[in-house]
């Protein structure tokens, strides 16, 4: 008898507690495939800098300015 | 290398949606899917604008943010993508976009929602680069190739600048200088980060 009440107030207890309501954001973890490198191929061997300099190159042909001077 | 965006600059933009075809025509992007498109400003008002939107490749990209099955990611170099595989074509990224980025197939029954499709700044995917795995699922991955992407390499005007974002940024000042214009500018500190030269636009 004395076990069962004690039972019965820890559950009846168990209902008072107040839980924090405010949702917590979690930054999620990226789950797929894993990218490689775009100079990480056939055409630039893992070369990095070779790659840095033609997308810089191709970054300033945008400026025709400098493309055409003036 | 600083992180690549896009730049689309109002003043020279002329609508001719070249951009939007290159794209379509480069990625053999499906039918009902636009990865780019031509927005006007005060349509039909004198002084209209047009500009070209795609993904941004946010920073704080809110795509990646509230996908539930955490299926985009960022490259070393800035650029947000996403794995198809992973993708649950629940749409929430589209919710996201401030942009409209993400788009969808509607091939399928009653608009069906597929695996999300969206610019990819050119760069493929999670895939082998330049495989047909990688092109079937993503299109062409020019970055791997040492080129930008063609919707800004084939703009006739060149309204449309892509790239480090740094060097873009500098393009983009020099024309603000050049058409007279400096430091006045609302957002000009923000934006180039260092004050007027001397001498430099409008005093």
């Amino acid at each position: 008898m004395r076990l069962f009440l004690m039972a019965a107030v820890a559950l009846a207890l168990a209902g008072c507690g107040e839980r924090d309501k405010a949702v917590v954001y979690k930054q999620g973890v990226y789950q797929g495939k894993t990218d490689s490198a775009p100079w990480n191929n056939a055409l630039y061997k893992g070369d990095k800098a070779k790659w840095e300099s033609d997308i810089r190159a191709r970054n300033q042909q945008q400026d025709e300015s400098r493309r055409i001077g003036g | 290398m600083a992180r690549m965006k896009f730049l689309c600059d109002s003043e020279r933009c002329i609508a001719c949606n070249g951009c939007v075809t290159a794209c379509k025509n480069e990625n053999e992007v499906p039918w009902g899917v636009n990865r780019r498109r031509v927005v006007t400003l005060n349509d039909g008002v004198p002084g209209e604008k047009a500009i070209s939107v795609a993904c941004m490749h946010c920073s704080d990209a809110p795509c990646m943010a509230v996908c539930p099955v955490d299926c985009f990611y960022y490259t070393d170099e800035g650029v947000v993508l996403h794995d198809k595989d992973l993708c649950i074509g629940c749409g929430y990224c589209f919710y996201a976009c401030p942009f409209g980025a993400p788009q969808y197939p509607q091939s399928g029954a009653f608009g069906m929602r597929g695996k999300m499709d969206k610019c990819t700044f050119c760069a493929g995917g999670p895939e082998p680069d330049n495989s047909e795995e990688e092109f079937r699922k993503y299109g062409r991955n020019r970055l791997a190739e040492g080129k930008l992407p063609l919707c800004a390499e084939m703009c006739a005007t060149k309204a449309l600048l892509a790239g480090d974002g740094d060097v873009v940024s500098e393009i983009f000042r020099g024309r603000a200088l050049n058409r007279g214009k400096g430091a006045d500018l609302w957002g000009w500190g923000t934006a180039y980060g260092k004050e007027k030269a001397k001498g430099e636009g409008k005093s």
